[in-house]
């Protein structure tokens, strides 16, 4: 999401590396670069401006330590103001006692506020929290359908025991800007319903709305009156420009924003809103929302992000990513497993499976480090776990269990029903043999140990990770920015021997 | 000889904040004033912050300081009129209009498309109500199958303003949509088929792989079209929109732009950027909620009205 920004930063300060110390000269002349690499990402001039000018100052007074070339010096000094810029902020939802705990979501038209609804819904179901969601946008023709139809989904396919539910009144919406106002008794009403069911959160959707439209603002302050949000959340689309930035302080400047949610994150290659947002408005970007699915919604960390910007990745986040899909019982059960060389087909398949709730592949693995701009123009097929889910799916149950049950016609028939081919089936079997040996080792290793494990099964396995051959740095063919199929490099493998 | 035959009319009153901000501000700057070189620094901020791009803004300013070093231009007021015939001049001259099936009785396909929240289906009714108006029948498709309430929105709008709508179940392939509403179009013999699809991003490959197949559905029924295709395009987005509108190219072969959201929220520069940068015409553009609020784009008119204060 940052690729271009990160680029751009790593060259600026790599051309400083070569040379012996940080000097006002070449300073400024990495800053120039600097500062038309973050107006090109849409970030807004004034904070750009303050931004480099803060960065010189800083790195003019900075003593450089022997340790560090000044290019490294001068990442170390944006790494640490991009972090002042964004935050600081606390993540994640405060709650009030007694409930319901009221967030109100606002924002301009098409910024993404009913899909985020659906988002933070399922965000607070899976923390065990009851949901209300109001639709509150009676502008737009089918919002409140709309609203509806997601609140449904997440109560019936988001995980967790508490319920989300929605309250509407279809027939108050009318064309547009015949229906001003009405909104508030809306909300009222269904505070009512939410105190009696003892809700612990209710969420208000309120119609997208521009900033200088002072009828449907006026209705935005009728709400905050009556009803009191205890959280007021401005939507903002991650791609907005210079002067669209400026709406978001108007909405501050007339509701007092608690937070912002930055959408379509997953769109931009650039991201300034990140950068701009907390700067002009004076709220704290709360989350970010990162595809289309009402899973795909990330808490904010200003010092993660600011890796992500400059290329270092985001280990934490990806930790926890795996952590909310695999509970620690799962996870020592299946070091158990392993340890004693037990791993069977159907716990790869389970692991692939979890590893694919987490996120598009491609995702996963920009919060590695150093892996984000490597991957810019690579293609990451996530359609060859889908192969090879299908080949586990077409092994009988004790074939799972033990793949050395596979004979030649075995091979066939599992081939034939997956759609592939016999040699894609030895390859995994083959790959999957290896690795449970290898994590069997592993189990008994030291932390050092491990490291030297997984490389050692790199190197005799390039493509053990499928889908990711020509990635530099983790298959052999460095520099490579296509990615191969199972069946081709199988071949060429073939050849080489 | 286009479809779409409304006049020029009321362009400046969605652009009256576009000149009150920019160029407003600009003219206040400029007006009986010495031009200077922090002067100029200073109109290069106005353009930066209005979105009209670094790459866009240096050219212009790169103009404006050799004519000002030449002393061609000294005086405040020599500027203004400078960056309005500058500005104008970097319009290229293009087909503005939108373009109709050449072949008699045959309906004249467009199709709409656009990343999440750009205003597509707000935009598809401006455009079904300012044809309907005009006496042409419409038929609109609606092929965005997968946004929960897409359907029922375009339903809603097709009731007001009462013209037909084909659509599918939700879930269901927007292709068959597109490829049905197609066979509808010529068994009903209607003037106009306008293609809602659903928002997608730029990123998303597989999704622009079902746009790229949406457009050869139709092209298969009716060989020369769709006859216009249409990016909605958000004016608030900053320069992101120059990516995502090249990858747009490159997936459905777009031949026009419809800039939504122009009121309130934008001050147009990114209009100076996409026309730097790519060659897909601004075509129509949006300046309001209500299904009126649609103007042809005229860059002439458009610069006029962005001075006149």
């Amino acid at each position: 999401m940052f690729e271009n920004l990160s680029d751009r930063f790593n060259a600026a300060f790599r051309n400083l590396s070569g040379r012996g110390r940080i000097s006002e000269d070449n300073v400024q002349e990495a800053m120039r670069e600097v500062r038309t690499a973050l107006l090109e990402a849409d970030v807004h001039l004034d904070v750009v401006k303050d931004f480099c000018d803060q960065v010189v100052k800083e790195a003019m007074g900075a003593e450089v330590t022997q340790s560090l070339k000044p290019g490294q010096e001068m990442i170390g000094i944006v790494h640490q103001k991009l972090i002042e810029l964004m935050g600081p902020v606390e993540p994640g939802v405060m709650f009030v006692d007694p409930g319901p705990t009221i967030i109100m979501m606002c924002g301009l038209q098409g910024s993404g506020k009913t899909t985020t609804c659906g988002k933070i819904a399922a965000y607070l179901k899976t923390r065990g929290k009851n949901v209300m969601v109001v639709a509150a946008d009676l502008q737009r023709p089918a919002a409140v359908e709309q609203l509806k139809v997601v609140t449904e989904q997440v109560e019936a396919e988001a995980r967790g025991n508490a319920t989300v539910s929605f309250y509407g009144e279809p027939d108050k919406c009318a064309e547009y800007g015949q229906a001003v106002g009405v909104a508030v008794g809306v909300c009222q009403r269904a505070l009512k319903e939410a105190r009696a069911n003892k809700t612990d959160v209710l969420i208000l959707d309120t119609a997208g709305r521009l900033h200088i439209n002072d009828d449907l603002m006026k209705e935005l302050e009728g709400i905050n009156r009556s009803i009191k949000p205890q959280q007021i959340y401005l939507v903002v689309d991650s791609m907005i420009g210079q002067d669209a930035v400026n709406s978001a302080k108007a909405f501050n400047e007339r509701l007092e924003i608690d937070g912002v949610i930055l959408t379509k994150f997953d769109s931009d290659t650039r991201g300034g809103a990140a950068l701009s947002v907390k700067q002009v408005t004076g709220a704290p970007i709360k989350f970010i929302g990162t595809g289309e699915r009402f899973e795909a919604l990330e808490e904010f960390h200003p010092e993660r992000m600011a890796g992500r910007i400059l290329g270092m990745g985001d280990v934490v986040s990806l930790v926890e990513k795996a952590q909310e899909e695999v509970s620690e019982e799962e996870a020592e059960a299946m070091a158990a497993k392993m340890a004693e060389g037990k791993l069977t087909m159907d716990d790869f398949l389970k692991q692939l499976k979890s590893i694919r709730r987490m996120g598009p592949m491609k995702q996963l693995l920009g919060m590695l480090p150093g892996v984000g701009s490597a991957l810019k123009n690579v293609e990451v097929d996530d359609k060859q776990l889908d192969r090879l889910e299908g080949i586990v799916h077409s092994m009988t149950k004790p074939e799972r269990e033990d793949v050395k049950l596979l004979t030649r016609s075995r091979v066939k028939r599992v081939a034939k029903g997956s759609g592939s081919q016999p040699a894609d089936v030895n390859k995994l079997t083959k790959q999957f043999d290896m690795m449970s040996k290898m994590t069997q080792q592993m189990s008994s290793m030291g932390p050092g140990g491990k490291m030297k494990a997984i490389r050692e099964l790199q190197r005799t396995d390039p493509n053990l990770v499928p889908g990711l051959k020509g990635m530099p740095g983790i298959g052999s063919a460095r520099g490579s920015t296509k990615t191969k199929s199972i069946k081709s490099s199988f071949k060429k493998r073939k050849k080489g021997k | 000889m286009g479809i779409f035959t409304k006049t020029v009319s009321a362009i400046r009153k969605g652009l009256a904040r576009t000149r009150e901000a920019l160029f407003g501000g600009l003219s206040a700057l400029l007006s009986g004033k010495t031009l200077s070189n922090d002067l100029i620094d200073e109109i290069e901020e106005y353009l930066i912050k209005a979105d009209v791009g670094v790459k866009a803004t240096n050219a212009i300013i790169d103009e404006l300081r050799q004519a000002f070093e030449s002393g061609e231009v000294q005086k405040g007021e020599d500027a203004i009129e400078f960056l309005k015939n500058h500005l104008k001049s970097r319009f290229k001259q293009m087909d503005r209009s939108i373009a109709k099936s050449s072949t008699p009785g045959m309906p004249t396909v467009i199709l709409v498309a656009g990343i999440n929240g750009a205003g597509k289906t707000t935009s598809v009714a401006k455009i079904a109500k300012s044809l309907r108006d005009e006496g042409r029948t419409v038929l609109l498709a609606a092929a965005d199958t997968f946004r929960a309430g897409a359907v029922a929105q375009l339903e809603i709008w097709a009731q007001r303003l009462g013209v037909d709508l084909v659509k599918g179940e939700q879930g269901s392939d927007p292709a068959a949509v597109a490829y049905d509403a197609t066979e509808a179009a010529l068994a009903r013999g209607v003037d106009v088929l306008l293609i809602d699809t659903a928002g997608r991003l730029h990123t998303q490959k597989n999704l622009m792989e079902q746009l790229t197949k949406i457009r050869r559905v139709v092209t298969k029924k009716i060989p020369d079209a769709p006859h216009e295709v249409l990016l909605v395009l958000d004016a608030t987005n900053g320069q992101v929109a120059i990516t995502y509108a090249q990858e747009f190219r490159q997936a459905i072969d777009v031949t026009g732009i419809f800039l939504a959201k122009l009121d309130g929220t934008a001050k147009g520069g990114i209009v100076l950027a996409i026309q730097d940068a790519l060659d897909i015409p601004v075509k129509l553009v949006g300046v309001g909620e209500t299904p009126e609020d649609v103007e042809p784009f005229d860059p002439e008119s458009f610069i006029d009205a962005m001075f006149e204060g």
